[in-house]
């Protein structure tokens, strides 16, 4: 557990992490759909969702120990964008050159349905993290891995309530940090920001302009200050 | 012992009831009060106690106005007559415990033949109150305070009457007084220079009084029945205002009574140890000596209060049953044999 | 399975505090007792429901969510440099640290690398808001074995530490200094000096502390054997920082996965015990405070020269991608999972903070313990609410 090779070179070929993909190829097997590896940075494999909690033990007996987190995502573009100042994002538009492009893929590792789960796992011998992936299909259910990994209870608990995932054969999905009268999952896309619809974020520019009738005070205060100094520092 | 005095029946009553009711409780109180905040505002690198006027004088009448002008809550659940009878209790059995205090060879309020018998009595007695304030108040920290309490003091009780049985083994005598005279007039083993100030001969006995009064006391390392960490203030978390300043003004004016039991049974009380002096003057000069030795053993329980850090419930059962009470039980048979040797 | 009823049992309690009859039954029976939401010793918002026999708990489940912010909606819906206002209140005793995971996972999604010299004060930085927070930790907890004066001696030398960080970021808890692609401003005069002579203070504090406390016996009866967490379990709900190294697991994020910071440029050591006590966990956390102060006193030696801020462009737009990246906070590991979209904001920000895993073991470790040990065992696992609830 000593020096570990800086990871600035980027140019090496991570050869810790292409050897871990092409274990996990081999014992996963079937399961495993898709994977991608940055090199010195993290490696992804996409799992089938029957396979979950299955592949979770694999990894876990491969020596992946340590919970990290478990959580999900919802791949659908949110319809009311970030909420911006249409006037103020235009604005920007034309100073920029290229304007904003929405990458329409499923992150690393893709993904074929709306919601994912992700589960974040360390290796303490290796000294290296990888993240699990999985789709969910439409009935919204996977399997709990709070059997393999006590910790994920409560990282189930909050997928539950904020996405509105299922966890099949786990006993209290009750809501973790939500009134339990809630209705919605506030972090699918499309559930509504209402501070957001109430007033539109100003975007990128968000300096406030001084009023009025305070600019010609102001700088009268801002050149009194600056006599008193002597002028010139 | 000579009077100084001559008074009717009724004048010196009057007078003794006067100062057991209003001078005794308030300066002690002030005075304990004061010690504490400029000690623990020393202690604890806290600016404001040290600060605060001129030498941090005005916060203690902050802190008064600030409980005075509080709201007197009720809980809704609670049984209010027992509620509002509990800090009174309290308060009554330090007022009861003032009674036999000495300050002087007839600077005292009631000379009694059973002194240390009826201190020890009464003092007990403020569990009662603690008993009723944490069940009326209908809250489970509390009700869980008053137990502890409970159980805690009925714990260090026996420690510390079994410490108390030696001095009084020594001096012969259950009178206060008498335990005073007998200090006076004593010898260690001969050498009557300095009297014999029971500290000197009954030190185990004097350790074990001084725990047991710190959990008596319920002053940290024995704070669990208030314990604001776990319990939030214990039997008085319900209590505001004055019903508060109440539980507050008992707990150091029976701190200011056990550390003037302490001073009296191990310390000499009045008498200055060393010098003959008569005993008019003693009348007046009693009180400073007693008040010296009182803050003395006071700035003893204080920081131990400061410094340490609060014991277990069951620890402290434990500590009670198998180290003091052997102790204090080992001290009494040293204490006869020594009586019947020399 | 035991797991299931345990669990029903839970959902009792839950089901019974939430009817917040508190001051109802006092039956011979169990007794419900609610600690928190307003408790001293939960620092903030935590509401253990707990269902005691007698002072034994037989169980205690921590309901939460009093303080939920919504940060990962938030983060949507925000540009990057927006976010880091929000970040910096997640785990607010330690504002810089939390802002650096999350500036360094934008960092690799853009592909832009800080300077040496931002790198170096970075790490300064997140050092310096280890040492106040974990300072803070050291006195709070003697006050919650009940000894007052130690949290006194943490406040006011914290204040010494939290003034260096407000003279170079401005701030004192919410400095929002950290930029990508380097840092917003340079370190002012003497800086150097005076932040080296705080580290002495510091140190002292760190005597006192082990002087105060960790020698003191009654503090040793109170802590030792208390809330003992083996290390399989410990890896198992995913406990992090000292919780993690007190129960005898060598695990360091700084050594073992260092993001390019400037902790591999000096000497240092990661301190574990074996116990997995409350004990250890205060030892492991006091070494830790004083190793801190030895690596800021290194790091302060050799900051290289040069600009502190990369060539990035005005906007910013952080390529399509995907990224997690985790530092070894106060608290423990702090990541970023950030997905972008290409966009000027992230796609999705999964915040993984280290009281919400350190928490989620509160249920298991509190079966059987004394009320007074309830306290005991939360303040030795050590949460900030923000963290958990975010």
């Amino acid at each position: 557990m000593t020096d570990e090779a800086p990871a600035e070179e980027t140019a090496l070929p991570d050869e810790k992490r292409e050897a871990l993909l092409a274990h996990f190829s081999e014992s996963l097997g079937e399961s495993l759909v898709e994977s991608h590896l940055q090199p010195h940075e993290d490696l992804w494999l996409r799992v089938t969702a029957e396979s979950w909690q299955d592949s979770i033990r694999t990894v876990k007996s491969a020596g992946f120990e340590y919970f990290g987190f478990l959580s999900a995502i919802d791949w659908d573009i949110a319809p009311e964008g970030r909420y911006e100042d249409t006037e103020f994002d235009s604005g920007l538009e034309e100073e920029d050159d290229e304007p904003v492009e929405i990458d329409n893929s499923t992150g690393h590792g893709g993904g074929d349905s709306r919601f994912q789960i992700l589960a974040q796992l360390y290796s303490l011998s290796r000294q290296v993290g990888l993240i699990l992936k999985t789709d969910v299909g439409e009935d919204m259910t996977v399997e709990t891995i709070r059997d393999v990994f006590p910790g994920a209870d409560w990282h189930e608990r909050e997928a539950h309530e904020m996405f509105g995932i299922s966890f099949r054969g786990h006993p209290t999905l009750q809501p973790l940090y939500l009134p339990t009268e809630f209705e919605g999952h506030p972090l699918r896309k499309d559930f509504p920001l209402l501070a957001r619809q109430v007033k539109p974020w100003p975007g990128v520019v968000d300096i406030e302009e001084i009023p009025e009738h305070l600019e010609a005070q102001l700088e009268a205060e801002v050149m009194a200050a600056f006599e008193a100094n002597g002028g010139a520092s | 012992m000579t009077t100084l005095l001559a008074l009717p029946y009724w004048q010196e009553t009057g007078i003794k009831l006067g100062l057991a009711l209003v001078v005794i409780p308030t300066t002690s109180l002030i005075l304990v009060y004061l010690f504490l905040f400029k000690m623990m505002a020393f202690m604890q690198s806290r600016l404001g106690p040290n600060d605060t006027g001129p030498y941090g004088t005005l916060q203690l009448i902050a802190e008064a106005i600030k409980f005075l002008q509080k709201e007197d809550i009720h809980p809704a659940q609670a049984d209010r007559r027992v509620f509002r009878m509990a800090p009174v209790v309290v308060l009554a059995s330090t007022f009861l415990l003032y009674v036999v205090l000495p300050a002087g060879p007839d600077a005292v309020v009631e000379d009694l033949d059973t002194g240390v018998f009826y201190a020890m009595a009464v003092s007990s007695l403020s569990v009662l109150g603690i008993l009723m304030a944490g069940w009326a108040s209908a809250n489970k920290y509390a009700l869980l305070g008053g137990l502890r309490a409970a159980g805690q003091l009925i714990a260090y009780e026996l420690p510390l009457i079994l410490a108390v049985m030696g001095v009084v083994i020594q001096a012969e005598t259950l009178n206060l007084q008498g335990i005073v005279e007998a200090q006076a007039t004593g010898e260690i083993f001969g050498f009557g220079g300095i009297g014999n100030p029971f500290i000197l001969t009954q030190f185990l006995a004097f350790l074990i009084f001084m725990i047991a009064a710190q959990a008596e006391l319920t002053q940290t390392p024995f704070d669990m029945p208030v314990a604001e960490t776990e319990l939030v203030g214990g039997f008085h978390v319900e209590y505001t205002g004055f019903r508060f300043l109440l539980f507050f003004m008992a707990e150091f004016g029976t701190a200011f009574a056990f550390s003037a039991l302490a001073s009296v049974m191990f310390l000499g009380g009045w008498w200055i140890p060393g010098f003959d002096v008569d005993d008019n003057i003693l009348n007046v000069l009693g009180p400073g000596v007693m008040l010296a030795k009182i803050l003395l053993v006071a700035f003893f329980i204080f920081w131990v209060r400061f410094t340490y850090p609060r014991l277990r419930e069951d620890q402290l059962q434990k500590f009670a049953w198998k180290v003091l009470i052997p102790l204090a039980l080992a001290n009494i048979v040293l204490t006869g044999i020594f009586k019947v040797v020399f | 399975m035991t797991a299931t009823s345990d669990r029903e049992q839970m959902a009792y309690v839950s089901s019974q505090a939430a009817d917040a009859r508190v001051n109802v039954e006092l039956d011979t029976g169990d007794m419900t007792l609610n600690i928190g939401p307003q408790h001293p010793a939960t620092h903030g918002t935590l509401r253990l429901a707990c269902r005691l026999d007698g002072e034994q708990v037989v169980v205690a489940e921590p309901i939460m969510g009093y303080m939920h912010r919504g940060y990962e909606k938030l983060c949507e819906v925000r540009t990057y440099p927006q976010c880091t206002t929000l970040i910096n209140r997640i785990d607010w005793l330690g504002s810089f640290a939390n802002e650096v995971p999350f500036i360094l996972a934008a960092e690799r999604l853009m592909e832009v690398e800080a300077p040496p010299r931002a790198q170096w004060i970075r790490t300064i930085l997140f050092e310096l808001s280890r040492v106040a927070n974990l300072a803070l930790f050291l006195g709070d907890m003697g006050v919650q074995i009940g000894a007052l004066t130690p949290v006194f001696f943490a406040f006011r030398d914290r204040e010494r530490v939290l003034n260096q960080i407000e003279e170079v970021t401005g701030g004192r808890f919410h400095p929002n200094f950290d930029r990508i692609g380097g840092l917003k401003d340079d370190i002012p005069k003497g800086w150097v000096e005076e932040t080296r002579s705080v580290m002495v203070k510091m140190r002292t504090f760190c005597d006192e502390m082990e002087d105060l406390l960790v020698g003191n016996e009654i503090f040793q009866a109170r802590c030792r054997g208390v809330g003992v967490i083996p290390p399989e379990v410990a890896l198992g709900y995913g406990l992090s920082g000292a919780n993690l190294r007190a129960s005898g697991v060598d695990w360091d994020l700084r050594r073992d996965a260092n993001p390019g910071l400037a902790w591999d440029q000096v000497d240092w050591r990661v301190w574990t015990h074996p116990d997995g006590d409350s004990f250890a966990r205060y030892w492991v956390r006091l070494q830790e405070t004083r190793e801190a102060t030895h690596i800021v006193d290194q790091l302060l030696d050799g900051i290289p020269s040069g600009p502190i801020m990369a060539k990035v462009p005005r906007i910013i737009k952080v390529p399509a991608g995907e990224a997690y990246l985790s530092t070894e906070n106060p608290l423990g590991e702090m990541g970023y999972y950030i997905v972008s979209k290409g966009d000027l904001g992230p796609f999705r920000v999964k915040i993984r903070t280290p009281s919400f895993n350190n928490i989620s073991i509160v249920p298991w470790v509190m079966k059987g313990v004394y009320v007074p040990d309830v306290i005991t065992i939360l303040g030795s696992l050590y949460f900030i609410l923000g963290d958990i609830d975010r």
